[in-house]
Order: structure tokens, then C-alpha cells, then sequence
């Protein structure tokens, strides 16, 4: 356990340092200061505005800026759905995949647009190297752009005052690509491909095994290893907060994820560019305390539910406890607990590590089965999504999402110290409250009846392989990380059919185009709006209490939406355990 | 100033309760209902259970029917005490309006043919005027309408409006014309003009405030009011799905057990939904206007009661406000060559037949200096009376001539007179001057002998409320026509945060709009027409009763008792409106965790045992459990609505400790106090 609590805050510790400099480094780019990126990439920028044909002055309206943004994905959507239903024609493709089918070509266009990267697929069975590269590699900058974008602009909603506009939504797309998610990309390739993982466009090798062995009546005595440009896939999916593994195993794979040092850095990776924008945030505002407080509130929440997850898994299965298996936590048993679905490369706390990271980033990535976690980890994992990514959330949406928790929490706290609520010198009224509710409440919504649907009709019931809470869980999972625009998949449950590809489609686009759209409103009407003078009236919510409440805020607003859906599952499963012995009170007796 | 609020009219709680009874019942109708979201969800939720109930009744399943009864009741009792805390805070302003009422009795009024007083006129009825009519009126009528005095003078007894039973003097032209229907004169007469017509008088809006008819949710109350909605949207997903996700587990997870209850399930929505808010919500607006009532302020709207709370900058005029308004003498400064005593003689007898406030305190300090020299003036004493041109007053009495006033003045008087002025008295007149007050020469046939100095005198302890205020944010500005040189003194003596010299009503409506511009929100008290401009921009404008027409028009709240304090009190009344708002919502919400930990395991143990380990209160059954909780969510609004009423606690301190407190104890008061609650029930209970 305490080697579990030294590579969490190790790693916690490694990413906001990484993470300062980039923040300071965005102040920079997005600004119209001038830096060494912009005086080597300006002429690829400018040169990218001039073939658009873009007015890079041009301030937009909120409403502009939405339409230009949706318009923007969509244009994404029907070239990938495109790109993926024609694979067969197309080049670059030495397994010779035929097409993967319209509700594999629409789930995975929608679910890679809007940045959730829920995969009904295998990587390595179904898609192309065009595919992957031209399609999912491409989406995987565009969709974390396009979240990134929502933080600016609701940044520069608490910078400017009195003005009409929020931005122009092409710079911003230019900027963040060219100047951090390449440059980024590109060095964390690099490091991958040096620890081990791949990057070529060679097909399929078959090798000897060491041990052949029997299967059916047949003597096995070859494996096929799937090749690819994996690589450079593999540093966006993690920067981008995007998750698409390029194999099914995902991060487990060990050409993604070859070594320990890489699993670390994925996680790092993961988190940098959330963390970097709230420190661009402080900078904006001028208020690096509240920055700060920001991601206090972000930890307050995501580091316990982290060592719970890895606390739980560490301490093994009590089923297995009770009929004398060993889970001892030796590196003999490669960090023993509960193994069952983990890599004993990462082990047991690396990966509920990595859960809990991926999870609460709207990452899809996965180092391990989610679904063999202890039920309280698989818990962790579910309310780091169901808090509505916020801890610290993908990459640009997880900060604007928080902003709109703490727009309440501005809210209930202005009224209590009896002033009409104000954060950063904007009067929050009636508009912004209603805008940040929908923010927040569109997904519980959607989690709830997607469920709700989903365990009503045969379609979703039949889909589920475990009985029990454990098969509520699975339902549960396969609903909320696409309406989170997570992507992570428990597992457990034969998601694509029909049935599930429309439902999660359906999660994926209604969360990304009907929470965040709010966000930008705000950003809008906070734009225009005049600045009050601070004094000591005003609320300072860069305190230590104001950080408390917005974290009970958060719990409270995303928590209450939940506990009878968590009861009915992964509670329900945890207190079934033998070493679970509980005083049962005289209720239900 | 008075101690009769006009609230003590005519209401006790005890027959103020009975009527709130009654109307409890009354606003069952659903479109009575419908106006509070939250608590329709409520009203829909206890319908439903009673058609349940009565199912169970009807087809004989009794072990059921007792508890869905039970329930029901309950919720039932949830939705009357929401009616009851409104009907309560309804109440008192039904009484007030009542008292208001008596005085607008149907009058007749003599109007005048011409606009003076002699010409002809006729009776008619007082619902008949125009604005732009003329009326008489005399001692023993009452005056029909609102209007202006434009000739004669009259004491008037204005008790109906402020409760203040001493008569006011209103005459015509000036800043004392303004006159109040329904009020009545008690001597002499007054011509004056109309300036309401019928039914939009002074009395009617205020009546029509008190009574809820003209109340407007305000922005706050707005924004609240979404948010608790979509809070309710929110928990009523919550609560519908939770029907698939208990049918899933029952049959095809576990297979055991039951599907939950539509009661349990109701019983949960109205345990989780804000009711404990959306049921004081409305009571708590209306007692805002109530308090500020029972101050003597009327506001004419919510709107301005809420920006009293967020007022940053305070307009406040010196005199009555920071001073007592008089200057008072306070020392003598001899000219060489004169003694002491000397002067204060002359001074005194130049002052023994001066009235204005600052004459009598020169013969009160002279008195309290030489006691046993108290000269009189002969027969033949001449009393010289100030005048704007002489800028002096004085007497000429026993061939002596004694002048006192203005520095210059009188050394132009003495000038001519050929008498000796010695430099030095410049330098006094400067030291005083600049030390804030007001130097008066005194002369004595055409020699300086020396000179008085009047000081504003502060009011004792204003300088700590004004540090308080800085504690809170609100920055203070002394309004004054002094000179620049005299307000500054008195504003560093008052502990003002900033002062405007020589103040007219251009330089006060530029100063607000500069503040405006800067983002903050100003409050201002005014009375004379010219203040119409400014208190017209002012965020929150308080009119004096004695006030214009204009003045009155231009405000948005009038303080009946023209106390010039009353503005710290209105900002105090409007933050706490706000704080109990956001302190309720807390606690509300705040009360959903206990009550989760006493459904949960109730609803879904027959489901799964083990979740009866998350019974961390120990509730004696299942039903026993949601009954539990569903009585406290009912008790919890009564036991909250004085609290509703009265508002929450209000300390001068900073925001920051401010929320730190009431963090404590609604946040985390909200927290437990459900658990203890629930508790206490669940023993009651299992008791019976």
C-alpha cells in the first residue's frame, strides 16, 4: 500500500511539475505574445489561415462560435464515417479488413469526434492502418482541440468585459494543434518508441511459440503478432485524453504500454494537459491562487477515490482469501491482490491506478479489465465519471465543466454572505445558473434513462455475460462512460449490438453537443458583461473554505444523482463479500 | 425618534394563525400550487398516493393500506405547512394592508375652480380627480389624493401613513409640499395639486406591496428558483428510474424480493427534491418586505430590497446622519488685548436674542464658561437679524453696537466703521477654518474682539459602524455642501471612506453614474426635489416621507420615519434576505444525505440483506425508516419558518467569515441534524 500512495503522488507530484511550464507556455501561445514555438511554427500557422481562407482577426459571437464548432465535428464525423465504412477500397491496409459496417463505422465516428473514444471494436480485427492513422489518429487531435477550444473560451468569458465576442474558433483550433498537441505528440512518441513500442505499417507476423499447445484436438504452434503505427497513436490518445486503443488490449498491450516507466508516463500523460489549463486559467484571470484552488478542489476529489480503488484492489479478492489463495502483496506475486484481469508487468495498484486516472479524464484508455476490479475499485471508477469529469476531466472540457460547478457553488455561497453572487467581477445571475445547471444535469440524465432503458428492453439485458449486481454494474458502466465521453469500457458485456451501438452512440452525441454547448452560453453572456470592482464584500473563492465547499458541492451534486444506482450495484456487490461481515441492523428481519 | 411602527397596528399571531390555517387549505388548488414548482411536484406526489391508498382499500389489502396512509398523511402535512409558512408571511401583510385601508376611506373633496385659495369650488368625489386638479383643504378634512401643496400652510396628521402621531407642518412651495392622501389636516388650510389619480396614490402601492399583489420575484429569487428546479427535474429522473434498475435486480439480477413501491418511490422524490427551500422560499420574500416594514420603510419593490444587500457604495448626508446636524459652538479665541471673559460676554449678548440652534449653544457655552456673568439686554436693545446680504446679526443695545458672522463680513464692518482689526484674528479665523469648523468674528463698535468657533459635532459611535461597513465591503461617501476644507475635517473625524464638498445635485448624480461606472452599486437617501435626479440613478433610492412629490417618485423605497440611519438598516435588512435564501438552500440539500442512508437500505433489503448494513442509524423497520424520513422532511418547514421569518443571523464581518458561518451551521448543520432528526422518529415510532 505504501508503495501504491508513493507512485500516486509521485506521479501526481511529476505531472503538475511538467504541468507549470505548460501552462505558462499556453499564457504565451494563445496570447499575442511571441514565443520561440510561434517564431519557427508561425508561417505553417498563418499559411494554414491563408489556404482556409480565415480572417484570423475576426472576433465570434457565442453563437457563432458553437455553430462553427459543431459544424467543425460534424464535418469530422461524415469524413471518419466515411473514411471507416470504405476501408476496403483504400490503401495501406495489408490484413485486408473489409468494412467494418455502418453501426460500427457510425458508433466509432461519433464516439472519436466528440473525444470519448468507446470502442465496440477490436483494433487490430477490424481497421486499417488508414484507418487508424487517417481516422482515428486524426480525430483523436481534432476532438481534443475541440474540447480544449471549450476552455478557452469560457476563460476569456471571466478575462474580457463588455465585449460581444469569445474568440475566434479557428485560431483557437490552429494554435492548440500546431503549437501544443503536435509538439507534445511528438516528443512522448519518441520516449514510447524508445521504451519499446512500435511504429511501422508491416503486416502481421507470425511467430514459433516457445510452448506449442492443444487446442481442439489441434496442435497450435504459431501466434499471429498484429503490427502498426502504433506509437505515434499511442501519445495523442493519452495527450488528447482520448483513450482509442490502437489494439483491443489497449494500454495493456505491450506494444502500447511496454514497460513501467511507459505505464507511469501514460498516466502523466493523461493528466498533463488538464492540469496545464486550470494553471492557464490562473494565469488568465490574474489569480494564480484560485488556479491553484482549482485544482485542490480537482485532487480533494480524485485522490482518495484513488487509493481507495488501488486500497481495494491491493487487499485481494475475500473469496479467494477464504479458500487459501495467496494475494499476498510480494513481488514475487507481482504486487499481488486481486490479479485477475491485470498485467503483471503494471500490477495490481498500477492499474487501479490507471483506472482511476482514466476515468476521471474522460480518458477511454485501460491498462486492465475493468471489470475484475474489486466492486468498490469498479465504484471508483464509476464515480470519477458519474462526478461529470471534472477530477480534473478531459483535456479542456474538465476544466470549462468545473468552472460551471463552481459557478454554484459561487452561487450558494454569494447568497449565504447575503450579495448577489459574483465570481472573477461577473454578477452570476439567473441565465449563467440556469446554463451551468443544464451543464451539469444533462448527463445524470442521461446516465439515469440510458440505464434505465437499457435494463427494461431485452436488447439491453441479454447483452449482460454476469449475473446478479455485478451484470447492473456492466449496464451501469456501459452507459455512463459514454455519456461522459470517457470511453472506457467495464467489460463483461457484448456491446456491440444494435442495441448497445445506438444507445452509447446516442449517450456520446447528446452529452458532447448538449452539456458543453451551455458552457459556451455562459462564456458569451460573461463576455459581455461589465467587471465589479472587488472588495471586501466580495466572496474570495481562492480560500481554503471556499475550495472545501466547491468539493462538497461537486460530491454533493454528483453523488446524490447516483447512490441508488451505485446501491443497486457495485454497494450491493461489495457487502455480498465474505470477509464483508456487517451487523446486520434488525432491518429487513 | 418613534418607537410606534405602524406594524403593531392591528394583528396578534394568535388570530394571524388561525387565518393562516384556513388559507393553508385554500391554496390546495393546483393552480395556487402550480406557481411553486417544487412543491407541485409535492402536491402531484400526495394525490398520487392517495389513489394508491384508496386502491388498497378497495381491494381489502390492509397491511399495505396502513402504511401508504401513513405516507400520504405525511405528505399531505408536507404540502399545508408549505401553505401555512406562505399563508403566515401572506398574513402580516393582509393585516398591515388592513390598517392601511381604514385610512382610505371613500372622502369628498372641495375642488377648486381656479388654482388659489378664495376662488369657488365645488364638493365631489375624491375617486373623481384628476391628476392637475386643485382642491381646498381644511382643518378636520382629509386630503383626497396625492398632491403638492402650492399655497398656505397646515399642520397635517400623517399617523395613518407613519405611525407617527406628533402633526407635520406642510406648506406650499418648498421642500415640505408634499402631501399624502388620506391623511388628514388638523388646523389651517392648504390649496393643493393632484398629482394620482385614484387607485395609484401613495397609500394604494403601498398597500398593494404589503398585501403581495404588486411582489415581483427578484433576480435572485429567479435564479434560485431555476436552479431549485432543475434540482427537482434532476431527483425526479432519480426517482423514476429507479423503478427499472429495483425491477432489474429483483428479477433478473437477484431474484429476490420486491420491486419498490410507487410510495416508497414518491416518498423518496419528495425527500430528495429542495422542499425544505421551495416551501419557505415565498414566505421568505415576503418577510423581507415585512422587516423592512416594521422599520418604517416601505420599498416599492422586491427588486430593491435585494440591491439594498448589494449596495457597495452608501451615499450618506452629513447632517443628521454623521452630525446632529447643528453646528455648536465649542471654543473662544481672544484677539490680543481682549480677555476671555470679554468675549464670551460679547458673545452671549449678541446671541441672547438669536433662535437658530448656533446662536443658543454661543449663550449655552458662554453660560457654562462664566456662570455668574449673565448680563441682560436693556429695553432698548435692537436686534439686528441675519440676512444673506450682511452675512451678520447682532445688537444694538445701551449705545453700544455688537456685531457678530462671517469673517469677512465683519471685517468689513469693522473696516468701515474705522476700527482696528489686528492680523492676528485672520490667523484664528484661518487655524479654525482649517481645523474643519466654522469661525464667527464677534465685534464691538467696530473693534475685533475675537472668534467663535462652531464645530459640527459627529455622532458618537458612527465612526465604528462605518469601520464595520468597511469590514463588509461598503465603502462609505459623506454627501455635504460645506467647503471642501470643513468636510474634509468631518469626514476624517467620521471615518468616511471618501466625502463630496459643496455637493449639488449635478455633482451628486456624476458622482453616482462615475460609480456605476466603475461597477459598484449605490444607495442614497434624498429628500428635496433636486435629489430626484440622483436618487433616480441611485441602485437603491431612499426617499424621506417628508419628501417631494418628485423626490418620492424618483425613489424606490420611502422610510416613513425620515431617519437618515435608516439606509444602514434597509442594507442590513436586504443582506440578510439573501443569506437566508442561500442559507436554507444549503441546509436543504445539505439534508439529502441522511435522508438517502434512511430509504436506501429500507427500499432495497428485500432486494439485497446485505444493504442493511448501510442502516448507519439503526431504524427499528423499513417502513418505519421512510416514514421516518419522510416526517422529518414535513416537520423540518415549520420548525424552519420562523427562521424563514425572522431571517438568519446578520454580523457586521467580513465575507469570508461570514460564509464560514453559516457554512457551520446550515452546511454542516444541515448535514447531521437529519440523522438526529430521523432518529428521534424512528424511536417515537417503534414506540407507538
Amino acid at each position: 500500500m505504501n508503495d501504491a500512495l508513493l507512485l500516486t503522488f509521485t506521479m501526481l507530484v511529476v505531472t503538475i511539475v511538467l504541468a507549470w511550464p505548460l501552462g505558462a507556455y499556453m499564457q504565451r501561445i494563445f496570447s499575442d505574445q511571441s514565443c520561440l514555438a510561434k517564431r519557427l511554427l508561425g508561417p505553417v500557422e498563418h499559411a494554414i489561415y491563408a489556404a482556409a481562407g480565415v480572417d484570423a482577426k475576426a472576433d465570434m459571437s457565442w453563437r457563432q462560435y458553437a455553430l462553427l464548432w459543431i459544424l467543425f465535428n460534424l464535418v469530422g464525423a461524415v469524413f471518419l464515417y466515411l473514411l471507416l465504412y470504405f476501408q476496403n477500397y483504400l490503401p495501406l491496409n495489408p490484413m485486408h479488413f473489409g468494412s467494418p459496417g455502418v453501426q460500427i463505422s457510425f458508433n466509432t465516428a461519433a464516439s472519436f469526434v466528440s473525444n470519448t473514444n468507446w470502442q465496440d471494436y477490436g483494433g487490430e480485427s477490424t481497421m486499417s492502418y488508414v484507418s487508424q492513422m487517417l481516422g482515428m489518429a486524426v480525430q483523436n487531435f481534432l476532438s481534443a482541440a475541440s474540447g480544449i477550444v471549450l476552455a478557452l473560451a469560457m476563460i476569456r468569458g471571466f478575462t474580457r468585459a463588455e465585449k460581444s465576442g469569445i474568440g475566434n474558433l479557428w485560431v483557437d483550433l490552429v494554435r492548440t494543434t500546431l503549437y501544443v498537441l503536435l509538439p507534445l505528440s511528438v516528443i512522448l512518441a519518441l520516449f514510447f518508441v524508445e521504451q519499446g513500442a512500435i511504429q511501422n505499417f508491416a503486416a502481421y507476423v507470425h511467430v514459433d511459440l516457445i510452448q506449442p499447445f492443444l487446442h481442439k484436438g489441434q496442435m497450435v504452434t504459431q501466434q499471429v503478432i498484429a503490427m502498426g503505427p502504433v506509437a505515434s497513436q499511442e501519445a495523442i490518445k493519452l495527450l488528447g485524453t482520448n483513450g482509442g486503443g490502437f489494439f483491443n488490449a489497449n494500454s495493456g498491450h505491450p506494444f502500447e504500454n511496454p514497460t513501467g516507466l511507459t505505464n507511469f508516463f501514460q498516466m502523466v500523460a493523461i493528466f498533463l494537459i488538464p492540469f496545464a489549463l486550470v494553471f492557464y486559467f490562473g494565469h488568465r484571470v490574474k489569480n494564480m491562487r484560485l488556479g491553484v484552488g482549482i485544482l485542490a478542489v480537482m485532487l480533494l476529489l480524485f485522490t482518495p477515490l484513488a487509493i481507495l480503488s488501488q486500497q481495494q484492489d491491493l487487499a485481494g479478492n475475500p473469496v479467494l482469501t477464504t479458500i487459501g489463495v495467496d494475494q499476498k502483496n510480494t513481488s514475487l506475486l507481482a504486487g499481488g491482490g486481486n490479479m485477475e484481469g491485470v498485467e503483471d508487468r503494471i500490477g495490481t495498484a498500477g492499474s487501479a491506478l490507471f483506472g482511476a486516472v482514466a476515468t476521471g479524464t474522460s480518458t477511454g484508455a485501460a491498462n486492465s479489465a475493468y471489470d475484475s476490479f474489486m466492486p468498490l475499485s469498479g465504484m471508483v471508477n464509476l464515480l470519477l465519471m458519474q462526478l461529470g469529469e471534472v477530477t480534473p476531466g478531459g483535456v479542456g472540457t474538465g476544466i470549462a465543466s468545473m468552472l460551471a460547478f463552481v459557478l454554484i457553488a459561487v452561487f450558494l455561497a454569494g447568497l449565504m454572505i447575503g450579495r448577489t453572487p459574483e465570481f472573477l467581477g461577473k454578477k452570476i445571475e439567473s441565465y449563467e445558473i440556469k446554463m451551468a445547471s443544464l451543464a451539469i444535469l444533462v448527463m445524470p440524465m442521461l446516465v439515469l434513462i440510458g440505464t434505465a432503458v437499457a435494463v427494461s428492453l431485452p436488447g439491453g439485458r441479454d447483452a449482460v455475460l454476469n449475473p446478479g449486481a455485478h451484470g447492473f454494474s456492466e449496464i451501469l458502466y456501459a452507459v455512463t462512460s459514454p455519456s461522459n465521453n470517457n470511453g472506457s469500457a467495464f467489460g463483461g458485456l457484448n456491446a456491440n449490438t444494435t442495441f448497445y451501438n445506438l444507445l452509447t452512440g446516442l449517450c456520446v452525441l447528446l452529452n458532447r453537443y448538449l452539456a458543453y454547448l451551455p458552457l459556451l452560453a455562459i462564456a458569451g453572456s460573461l463576455a459581455a458583461k461589465r467587471r465589479i470592482p472587488a472588495s471586501p464584500g466580495t466572496l474570495n473563492p481562492a480560500t481554503p473554505l471556499f475550495v472545501v465547499f466547491t468539493t462538497v458541492v461537486v460530491l454533493l451534486v454528483g453523488a446524490l444523482n447516483f447512490i441508488p444506482a451505485l446501491g443497486l450495484g457495485p454497494i450491493a456487490e461489495q457487502l455480498s463479500l465474505p470477509t464483508a461481515v456487517h451487523n446486520t441492523s434488525s432491518i429487513g428481519h | 425618534m418613534t418607537t410606534h411602527h405602524i406594524h403593531s397596528a392591528s394583528f396578534s399571531w394568535r388570530q394571524l394563525g388561525r387565518t393562516a390555517v384556513r388559507e393553508s387549505f385554500r391554496k390546495l388548488d393546483p393552480r395556487v400550487q402550480w406557481r411553486n414548482p417544487v412543491m407541485f411536484v409535492v402536491f402531484i406526489g400526495a394525490i398520487l398516493v392517495t389513489v394508491i391508498g384508496i386502491a388498497d382499500l378497495l381491494h381489502g389489502r390492509w397491511a399495505e393500506a396502513g402504511f401508504v396512509w401513513a405516507v400520504d398523511f405525511w405528505l399531505w402535512l408536507t404540502v399545508l405547512f408549505a401553505n401555512f409558512s406562505e399563508a403566515l408571511a401572506e398574513g402580516q401583510g393582509k393585516a398591515q394592508a388592513a390598517s392601511l385601508r381604514q385610512a382610505r376611506h371613500e372622502v369628498t373633496a372641495k375642488k377648486l375652480r381656479e388654482p388659489r385659495h378664495g376662488a369657488a369650488w365645488e364638493e365631489v368625489p375624491g375617486a373623481s380627480l384628476q391628476p392637475g386638479d386643485y382642491v381646498l383643504v381644511e382643518a378636520g378634512d382629509a386630503i383626497p389624493s396625492d398632491g403638492e401643496a402650492v399655497e398656505g400652510v397646515a399642520s397635517v396628521d400623517e399617523s395613518a401613513i407613519t405611525g407617527e402621531s406628533a402633526p407635520v407642518i406642510r406648506e406650499g412651495g418648498g421642500d415640505r409640499s408634499a402631501v399624502t392622501g388620506g391623511t388628514r389636516v388638523l388646523s389651517d388650510w392648504l390649496v393643493v395639486k393632484i398629482t394620482s389619480s385614484a387607485g395609484e396614490t401613495f397609500l394604494d402601492r403601498m398597500i398593494r406591496m404589503v398585501e403581495g399583489a404588486a411582489r415581483r420575484k427578484t433576480p435572485n429569487e429567479i435564479a434560485l428558483a431555476v436552479l431549485l428546479v432543475l434540482l427537482t427535474i434532476v431527483f425526479l429522473v432519480v426517482t423514476v428510474t429507479l423503478y427499472p434498475f429495483s425491477y432489474y435486480s429483483v428479477h433478473y439480477a437477484n431474484h429476490s424480493g420486491t420491486v419498490i413501491s410507487t410510495t416508497v418511490l414518491v416518498a423518496l422524490l419528495v425527500c430528495l427534491i429542495p422542499t425544505t427551500i421551495g416551501a419557505l422560499l415565498p414566505a421568505i420574500g415576503i418577510a423581507g418586505i415585512m422587516r423592512l416594514l416594521q422599520a418604517n420603510v416601505v420599498a416599492k419593490s422586491g427588486r430593491a430590497i435585494e440591491a439594498a444587500g448589494d449596495a457597495d457604495v452608501l451615499f450618506l448626508d452629513k447632517t443628521g446622519t454623521i452630525t446632529f446636524g447643528n453646528r455648536q459652538a465649542s471654543a473662544f479665541y481672544t484677539a490680543p488685548g481682549v480677555t476671555d471673559q470679554e468675549l464670551a460676554s460679547a458673545a452671549r449678548l449678541s446671541s441672547l436674542t438669536d433662535d437658530t440652534p448656533e446662536g443658543k449653544s454661543i449663550v449655552l457655552l458662554a453660560e457654562q464658561k462664566y456662570p455668574e456673568a449673565k448680563e441682560t439686554l436693556g429695553d432698548d436693545a435692537k436686534w439686528i437679524p441675519f440676512t444673506a446680504e450682511t452675512r451678520m446679526s447682532g445688537v444694538d443695545a445701551g449705545g453700544k453696537e455688537l456685531r457678530k458672522g462671517a469673517p469677512d463680513a465683519v471685517k468689513a464692518w469693522v473696516k468701515e466703521k474705522g476700527g482696528q482689526w489686528p492680523a492676528e484674528i485672520d490667523q484664528i479665523v484661518q487655524k479654525v477654518a482649517q481645523s474643519g469648523a466654522t469661525p464667527l468674528v464677534v465685534a464691538l463698535d467696530g473693534r475685533g474682539l475675537g472668534v467663535v468657533e462652531l464645530k459640527d459635532i459627529v455622532k458618537p459611535g458612527i465612526k465604528e459602524r462605518f469601520a464595520e461597513l468597511r469590514k463588509m465591503g461598503i465603502r462609505t461617501v459623506m454627501v455635504t455642501g460645506d467647503n471642501p476644507l470643513t468636510a474634509g475635517a468631518i469626514a476624517a473625524e467620521a471615518g468616511v471612506d471618501d466625502y463630496m464638498a459643496e455637493a449639488k445635485p449635478e455633482t451628486k448624480l456624476a458622482r453616482i453614474r462615475e460609480y456605476h461606472q466603475e461597477g459598484h452599486m449605490v444607495a442614497m437617501t434624498g429628500d428635496g426635489t433636486n435629489d430626484a435626479p440622483a436618487l433616480a440613478q441611485a441602485d437603491v433610492a431612499v426617499c424621506m416621507a417628508s419628501g417631494t412629490q418628485a423626490a418620492r417618485e424618483a425613489a424606490n423605497m420611502v422610510d416613513l420615519d425620515s431617519d437618515p440611519t435608516k439606509l444602514l438598516e434597509i442594507v442590513r435588512i436586504g443582506k440578510q434576505l439573501l443569506m437566508t435564501r442561500g442559507s436554507l438552500t444549503t441546509f436543504s440539500i445539505a439534508n439529502d444525505v441522511a435522508k438517502y442512508f434512511a430509504i436506501i437500505p429500507a427500499a432495497f433489503v428485500g432486494t439485497y440483506p446485505q444493504l442493511a448494513a448501510l442502516n448507519i442509524m439503526d431504524l427499528s423497520s423499513p417502513q418505519s425508516a421512510i416514514l421516518s424520513a419522510v416526517i422529518f422532511n414535513a416537520v423540518v418547514i415549520p420548525f424552519l419558518i420562523p427562521l424563514a421569518l425572522k431571517g438568519v443571523a446578520y454580523r457586521a464581518v467580513s465575507a469570508q467569515a461570514l460564509l464560514r458561518r453559516n457554512l457551520l451551521i446550515y452546511g454542516l448543520g444541515g448535514l447531521i441534524a437529519p440523522f438526529i432528526g430521523i432518529k428521534l422518529i424512528d424511536i417515537v415510532l417503534s414506540l407507538i
